[in-house]
């Protein structure tokens, strides 16, 4: 049969996660069940049907991710305020089914790039929670050897281009990888995310208008939760309509909190990209918590508005809401989050345990030249551990 | 308080002699007891001096915002989130008692935040932007460079933008990684047309920033971000300023200069205390306050007098605004110096994650360089 071919194919390419490729596969055979999704608004562009098709085991596999996601971002919550996390922390629970979704609708050979809040995209991208936890903490097992933290996380092999600190820095660079898919001849776009603060950089609309002008296979993600930092959106761009920002190129807004309208547009946002070139789409998302664990959340927007986007339009909920009206048993359900919470708290226990990396990692990777090579200006030599007077409180 | 008016005394005598002015004095000796503490609850032992109010450095930049805005009615404080007070609450409670025509919060865009500044300051005006963090500084950088400060150079003195000072929290904070870290001084000291001053403890900073808000030029002001609420100092209350141009001698000493600026004073200062009891040398540590243009005649002066000179700033060695001056001490003090004049600098490499302290010029390394001159 096709289907175990398929996977067995797929186990060859070692340490990707399978997860999302084999729910592509399951999605085809197993039977339909038909969601229609808040309809979406459109700039310059015919809306695609807000009627998706989906099936249980597909549902499934968006509830364990989505699920695992919102884990690992309590587990870091809990991790900073105990201080084994130190540093800027920006977590994504709350805006899981964006990423989800958009991760459903493309192949780990499509491109993502994105800005500081990009916990997720380790996941998504085929990395492991210990991994991500690991760099969290700065130890030399994480993702990106503990030498890049929250805000750098990379992974080569699956076209994931970070975790860039710079608000909006990452936006020319989407523009950047996006010629290179369609020099080469790929069919790949390259997914450039950025949020409704960075959609007021200059720097954006110089991308819009190089893509506009060579048609660039390239998505633009603007993920709106509102807030830019402190900032709510009304006052900080005129215009909050993002999707319609792109003047010349064609605009799609999302409900960023579900996770199948998200799933359906980026499908639809890919083939227009490979067709005929950039397309805006501005999920309409939340945050729960503040900007970054330094930000409590609470003192530019009220505890009401949080908790009614939490009963209201929580991605995971919905989900599951989906899942028990279509035959799923809650205990199942049950069974899937106990999984989940375990694989999330081991892999910080093995993060816990890891090393420091060594200080002479600490002109590492500046230039081409090899580990311990010459540094401009300074003699390795002149570098090492300082011993520090037991009273001197750094 | 009135303004105080600095009155510019021989240097070798300014120098060598106890400042005796009023308040340079008293902010100079009130600075050498500058606690520094990491524990909220340790309050110092002593009630404020009359006339003197206990703040941190946010509070006192706070404070100085406030007289600003209240002395200069055409005078605006805007940037990135200072509405509700600003991620270092250095701006709360100035939407409250200014209205919203006076403190706005800016779209998240450097170059337009700058750029639009320069643009009011060149009507008179006086505009206080604020940067979030220096490291973001960098798209404003070519506002800043090609306009700001050649704008009165390239109309011939028909306009300029003197009412703009930019405002930016810099330095490392111990978790701050690559991006909330940076110190861009060096940058912008090779800029003729702007001036750079950096504050290095709460009265200085009120006093330095009321100075470079008034100052008829635009000055780009880096506040050390480590010091926000960890320096707490008796600040005099009421409007006073601050001579720009001009260094503060922080201790007095007799075999090695030590300049630094911003939150490297702190280190020098001790540094400096355990040089004294460990080894028996005596450090002079001269604050800069202001890096352009700073005040080569009386780090001159001290390293005639000690014969020894120790520069330390976190940014990295290469290119960094030691290196200035260095050059200008080994040019002009040539015959009186017992040893080369040395940088203790951050490592050229950008600034890491969790090998922070491998990267900084902490109390160790700077002890060491001291014992490296002294002993050579």
């Amino acid at each position: 049969m096709a289907l175990p071919a398929a996977i067995s194919g797929l186990k060859a390419k070692d340490g990707l996660q399978l997860g999302m490729s084999v729910a592509r596969l399951f999605a085809s055979a197993a039977s339909q069940i038909k969601v229609e999704v808040m309809p979406y608004k459109v700039h310059r562009i015919e809306a695609p049907s807000n009627i998706v098709g989906t099936n249980v085991p597909e549902l499934m596999s968006f509830y364990k991710l989505m699920y695992k996601l919102r884990r690992m971002e309590i587990a870091a919550d809990m991790m900073y305020k105990a201080k084994f996390i130190r540093g800027f922390c920006h977590l994504y629970d709350g805006q899981e089914a964006v990423l989800t979704g958009i991760e459903a609708a493309i192949t780990l050979e499509d491109s993502i790039i994105t800005s500081y809040r990009d916990h997720c995209q380790h996941i998504t991208r085929g990395g492991s929670v210990m991994e991500l936890m690991a760099e969290l903490m700065g130890k030399s097992e994480g993702s990106t050897r503990g030498l890049g933290g929250s805000m750098h996380i990379y992974n080569r092999k699956t076209n994931f281009y970070g975790g860039n600190g710079i608000v909006g820095a990452q936006i020319p660079l989407g523009a950047g990888i996006a010629l290179a898919h369609k020099y080469r001849g790929e069919p790949n776009v390259c997914i450039t995310m950025y949020g409704d603060g960075a959609a007021n950089q200059g720097q954006k609309y110089e991308a819009l208008n190089m893509a506009g002008l060579w048609n660039l296979p390239v998505i633009f993600v603007c993920e709106n939760n509102h807030y830019g930092m402190g900032t709510a959106e009304w006052r900080a761009a005129k215009s909050p309509n993002f999707y319609t920002r792109g003047d010349y190129i064609p605009g799609i807004k999302v409900d960023g909190m579900d996770v199948l309208a998200v799933k359906h547009a980026v499908a639809f946002a890919k083939a227009y990209a490979l067709a005929n070139g950039p397309i805006i789409m501005e999920m309409d998302t939340y945050r729960y918590h503040g900007h970054s664990m330094s930000d409590p959340g609470s003192t530019y927007r009220t505890r009401d508005e949080i908790n009614a986007m939490r009963t209201e339009r929580d991605p995971i909920e919905r989900v599951k809401k989906l899942l028990l009206s279509n035959g799923v048993e809650a205990g199942e359900l049950k069974r899937v989050d106990k999984d989940v919470k375990k694989e999330v708290d081991d892999a910080v226990e093995a993060a816990k345990a890891g090393t420091i990396p060594p200080d002479s990692w600490l002109w590492k990777n500046m230039y081409v030249a090899p580990l311990g090579g010459e540094m401009r200006g300074v003699l390795p030599g002149q570098y090492h551990a300082p011993d520090f007077d037991p009273e001197y409180k750094s | 308080m009135q303004s105080a008016i600095f009155q510019r005394r021989p240097r070798l005598q300014r120098l060598i002699l106890p400042v005796s002015d009023n308040l340079t004095a008293a902010l100079s000796s009130l600075s050498s007891s500058t606690r520094v503490q990491a524990d909220q609850n340790n309050t110092l032992a002593t009630e404020p001096l009359p006339g003197f109010k206990r703040l941190n450095l946010c509070n006192a930049v706070n404070d100085a915002l406030g007289t600003a805005l209240d002395t200069n009615y055409r005078a605006y404080v805007f940037g990135e989130d200072v509405s509700f007070g600003g991620v270092f609450r250095c701006t709360v409670g100035l939407l409250e008692r200014f209205g919203k025509e006076r403190v706005f919060n800016t779209p998240l865009s450097e170059q337009g935040i700058v750029g639009f500044g320069i643009g009011l300051a060149a009507m008179g005006h006086t505009a206080v932007a604020e940067i979030q963090f220096a490291d973001y500084i960098f798209p404003a950088f070519d506002q800043l460079v090609n306009e700001a400060a050649k704008y009165r150079y390239r109309s011939g003195g028909s306009f300029h933008c003197g009412g703009l000072t930019v405002r930016a929290p810099y330095g490392a904070v111990g978790h701050g990684g690559h991006y909330h870290s940076q110190s861009p001084e060096a940058f912008f000291t090779h800029v003729p047309g702007i001036k750079v001053v950096m504050p290095s403890s709460p009265a200085e900073a009120k006093g330095l920033l009321l100075a470079s808000i008034r100052d008829p030029n635009p000055v780009v002001f880096f506040e050390p971000k480590m010091l926000y609420r960890t320096a707490v100092e008796d600040v005099p209350e009421g409007d006073y300023t601050l001579p720009l141009g001009v260094a503060r001698l922080v201790m007095e000493g007799s075999d090695v200069t030590l300049v630094g600026w911003g939150q490297q004073v702190l280190v020098l200062q001790q540094a400096a205390a355990q040089l004294e009891k460990a080894d028996g040398i005596s450090c002079e540590v001269v604050d800069l306050r202001t890096l352009s243009p700073w005040d080569s005649e009386m780090v001159c002066a001290s390293v005639s007098k000690t014969g020894r000179l120790v520069v330390a700033h976190e940014a990295p060695l290469t290119g960094g605004f030691g290196a200035e001056v260095a050059a200008t001490v080994a040019e002009r003090c040539f015959t009186r110096l017992e040893s080369p004049p040395v940088r203790c600098c951050g490592a050229d490499t950008p600034f890491p994650l969790i090998l922070e302290p491998v990267y900084l010029p902490g109390v160790a390394r700077v002890m060491e360089a001291v014992r490296g001159v002294v002993n050579y």
